[in-house]
């Protein structure tokens, strides 16, 4: 009784803390903020797949380019929709589709399910790492119909004057949803279930666990959050193109989660904000350095290098990153709790 | 489709083919061996087209330049294990592939900030931008030159795996890595080996794109690679027969499906992957492979 | 008594051309304690996976409580009432010991994924009963005091306690234990039949166990069967074994050929 009035507590002062933040903070605060919030969000649905459950993917892109679409497709006016395809014109569905923001998110993130669904059934039946490829294949294929279906994407051109509503209050209060959401599939039987696939999936299933049915739950809801996240960006950004959805969406992802701690989500809270911080800090790598009155050029790319040597470091020396798969509460918990034990 | 069409669209299909089987084959052998998706194979495959391209824009000889690219990509290759997996063996799986990953990033990008993300042309010697006229074909003599120049390889591998020792321990260490140790075998060796020789053929592969297209950019390795394990897959994965018939398979496909049905052209980089899927869901041995269900009590 | 809770029937079982097991039939009588032993590479552990579903087998059938559960799946297996323990201990390594056991329960957790995440009054009853009931296991097998511990940093001994609490957590009604005294000293040996007989009584279990130690063999089990390279050699109580002269003869193999 005690945890919850205080846990309603929390939520409250936080829910509190962004309605200010979005009153008062200037355009750019909250553009970095809404950054971090919508990273946060895909983040953490990315750890509960590959961290918690262990099943390495690589499909954030490719999810948060469905929900991206789906959202923007039911956001723009059927009027601006004609004026902007200017390839063919757009299919008679896409012309229908019209809802408020709040179901348009929500449709991103039933689209992507749906899909998600859909992989779960060739990946999950075969022992192997075929999520990983079929994935990873799939944000391909989805870059591919974007390009390829003008009358649904608008080809190459994609999407713009997309309504720009996810505000901080929104896009804030979606990634405490999605943190809260998160933590109690962690501590319940089913986040059980999803460490036991991922410590030993022969001895999960030989305690009655369904690993198949744990592995799509956990990928479904990792792709319901992405999809939302995907929703959120396209109103925040107010254009989206295929390129957006580019492997880098994935792998930048896979650096926060792997800093964090796979498997820890409050670990990923905290390497959303480090790494989201460090790209902006890092952001002098890729231009023209001068170097012992040497310049060095413009590179763009050479913050990926140093962002790819650090994910191969961080396996190869620091393989539990920040938190392990342990969660904040708990590391203070054993830290602390001992001692008080023994006083 | 008349006759003369359909022979032109066979041998262009056995030259696509023909490359994806190269590539294919490093994914099956290191997936024998370490049951590891290595996603930095198609990125080797991209170093060795850009290592011979410098060589060749340094004047030296095409020949001696295909060497260097060969040569280049199995050191990267053998390094890549060296550095990046084998401290990992005993890891988590997961650990394992997020590294493969990483690397692949690594060396897309790399070679992105050294060379610009800008396609580069490719030249090749006149000897292999020549293009034949048989009556009604056109056939340039490359779509001849690679496939016989892959079976000849592919007859080198296949002999070298079945014939020699070294072939004998691959094949064993693909069945059992701490039994082979306890043989005496050094399975890390093996291990390199393996790296060396699909890098190899990897870089062959590479060379074999940029002079067909002949273009060469970094990120050229990324949906080759994609698709060449998808071939892999269909074949059988960890059979390198398996990883060759389903490369030809796909190069066919590929080639067939668009002169038939010219409106899936843009659609024609995602076969690889319906085909991966199907796979998966009706046949997950592939062609010719191992099962993939067998428990590891 | 005297009913068969596990019936083995005309079980071949071929890996490629090697037969691994060959013919072999079996019934184990509900309450009893009965035990699989033989050399190494007799097939044993193959016949745990075959009645736990790891493996179809090429012939002949599996009855449980009289049903024929040949080929079903091994989480249904489990949910029939069969649990297992494994020859090399595989516990969660990221696990305490309590969640460890809580594992076991899952089936038996009624509420969905959404009372989950809405925390409704479901989610709250079903876990403070299973960690009740979790804990009554723990106690009973005297590693209570270790819940929260990481299931990995026990002792060996109390490491193959945890395994045999959580494969009891999914309450079955036939408990097949792999080597259950293996790598443990004489004193945790005997420590381990006690609880064995224990709970084989407060949770009215049928044990089937693999053991290679024969006087464990001679201690626990009521009958026993002998396998050698797949087929049966032997099969009656555990004293006579001893003495069967084929018995000895496929053991001294064993032994000449370690």
């Amino acid at each position: 009784m005690k945890n919850a009035i205080i846990k309603l507590l929390l939520i409250l002062l936080t829910l509190g803390v962004i309605a200010w933040a979005n009153q008062t903070l200037d355009s750019y605060t909250l553009s970095i903020l809404n950054n971090i919030g919508i990273f946060a969000i895909l983040a953490l649905s990315y750890n509960l797949i590959n961290g918690v459950t262990g099943q390495f993917s690589l499909e954030p892109n490719g999810f948060v380019a469905i929900g991206a679409y789906m959202t923007a497709l039911f956001l723009i006016p059927a009027a601006d929709k004609i004026d902007m395809f200017a390839l063919v014109d757009p299919a008679p569905v896409v012309l229908q589709m019209k809802a408020n923001f709040l179901p348009a998110v929500l449709a991103g993130g039933i689209a992507a399910t749906l899909v998600a669904l859909l992989l779960s059934f060739p990946v999950f039946r075969v022992r192997g790492d075929y999520l990983a490829i079929v994935t990873l294949g799939f944000g391909f294929i989805i870059r591919i119909f974007a390009l390829n279906e003008p009358a649904y994407t608008n080809g190459a051109m994609g999407l713009n004057d997309i309504p720009g509503i996810a505000n901080f209050m929104w896009i804030g209060s979606f990634a405490l949803v999605t943190l809260i959401v998160m933590l109690h599939i962690v501590y319940s039987k089913f986040g059980r279930a999803m460490k036991a696939v991922r410590d030993d999936e022969d001895a999960a299933t030989a305690m009655g666990i369904n690993t198949f049915r744990i592995k799509t739950t956990a990928f479904m809801t990792s792709a319901f959050f992405e999809g939302i996240g995907g929703g959120l960006l396209a109103s925040f950004l107010t254009t989206i193109t295929p390129d957006q959805f580019s492997f880098l969406l994935t792998f930048q992802l896979l650096i926060i989660i792997v800093l964090g701690g796979l498997g820890s989500m409050t670990g990923s809270l905290v390497a959303t904000i480090l790494v989201m911080g460090s790209m902006e800090w890092l952001r002098f790598l890729d231009d023209d350095m001068v170097i012992f009155g040497m310049h060095t050029g413009a590179h763009p790319g050479m913050r990926m290098v140093v962002f790819a040597i650090l994910l191969i470091v961080m396996m190869l020396f620091a393989r539990r990153g920040l938190f392990g798969d342990r969660e904040l509460p708990e590391i203070f918990r054993k830290k602390f709790g001992k001692r008080m034990r023994h006083e | 489709m008349d006759f003369a069409t359909f022979l032109q669209q066979l041998v262009n299909g056995a030259s696509l083919g023909s490359m994806y089987a190269l590539i294919a084959i490093g994914y099956t052998m290191v997936y024998g061996v370490l049951r590891l998706i290595n996603f930095a194979h198609g990125d080797i495959m991209m170093v060795g087209a850009f290592l011979t391209y410098m060589a060749t824009a340094a004047g030296l000889p095409f020949s001696l330049a295909v060497l260097i690219g060969i040569l280049g990509s199995v050191i990267v290759g053998v390094l890549t294990d060296k550095i990046a997996y084998k401290p990992l063996r005993n890891a988590p799986k997961i650990s394992l592939l997020i590294t493969a990953i990483g690397i692949s990033f690594f060396l897309e990008n790399l070679f992105n900030v050294i060379f610009g993300g800008v396609p580069k042309a490719f030249s090749a010697p006149d000897y292999l931008t020549k293009v034949l006229h048989l009556g009604e074909i056109y056939l340039p003599v490359t779509v001849i030159i690679i496939p016989v120049v892959t079976v000849l390889i592919l007859g080198g591998v296949l002999w070298v795996l079945y014939r020699t020792k070294y072939g004998m321990a691959i094949r064993a260490l693909a069945f059992d890595i701490p039994t082979v140790k306890l043989m005496g075998v050094d399975a890390d060796r093996i291990i390199s080996i393996v790296f060396a020789l699909g890098s190899a053929l990897a870089a062959v592969g590479g060379v074999f794109y940029a002079v067909s297209y002949p273009s060469i950019d970094p990120l050229m390795g990324v949906i080759v690679g994609l698709k060449a394990f998808a071939a892999a897959v269909l074949g059988g994965i960890g059979s390198v027969t398996g990883a060759v018939i389903g490369g030809f398979i796909l190069g066919f496909t590929e080639i067939f499906v668009v002169a038939l049905f010219p409106e899936l052209g843009g659609y024609k980089d995602a076969f690889a992957f319906f085909f991966l899927i199907l796979v998966l869901l009706f046949r997950p041995t592939g062609i010719m492979g191992e099962d993939l269900e067998r428990s590891r009590f | 008594m005297s009913e068969a809770l596990l019936e083995v029937r005309n079980v071949t079982m071929k890996f490629g051309g090697v037969t691994a097991i060959d013919d072999l039939s079996f019934k184990v009588p509900g309450g009893s304690t009965y035990g699989l032993i033989g050399p190494n590479g007799a097939g044993k552990t193959t016949i745990f996976n075959i009645i736990t579903g790891n493996y179809f087998p090429t012939e002949g059938s599996i009855l449980f409580d009289g049903e024929d559960i040949t080929g079903t799946k091994p989480d249904k297996v489990v949910a029939k009432g069969i649990a297992r323990t494994f020859q090399n201990i595989r516990l969660f390594k990221s696990m305490s010991v309590l969640q460890n056991v809580l594992i076991g329960f899952h089936d038996q957790i009624p509420y969905t994924y959404f009372e989950a995440i809405l925390r409704l009054p479901r989610y709250h009853a079903h876990e403070k009963r299973v960690r009740v009931e979790a804990m009554g296991i723990l106690e009973e097998f005297g590693i209570a005091r270790y819940a929260e511990e990481d299931a990995t940093s026990l002792s060996y001994g109390n490491q193959r306690k945890v395994e045999i609490a959580r494969a009891l957590a999914t309450k079955p009604k036939l408990l097949l234990l792999d080597e259950p005294a293996a790598g443990m000293n004489p004193k945790e040996t005997e420590e381990l039949s006690e609880i064995i007989h224990k709970i084989k009584k407060d949770y009215d279990l049928t044990i089937l166990l693999i053991e290679h130690d024969m006087k464990f063999v001679n201690a626990m089990c009521d009958q026993v069967t002998v396998l050698d390279y797949g087929e049966k050699i032997f099969e009656g109580k555990p004293a006579d074994a001893i003495v069967d002269p084929k018995v000895v003869a496929a053991y001294l193999g064993d032994f000449t050929h370690a």
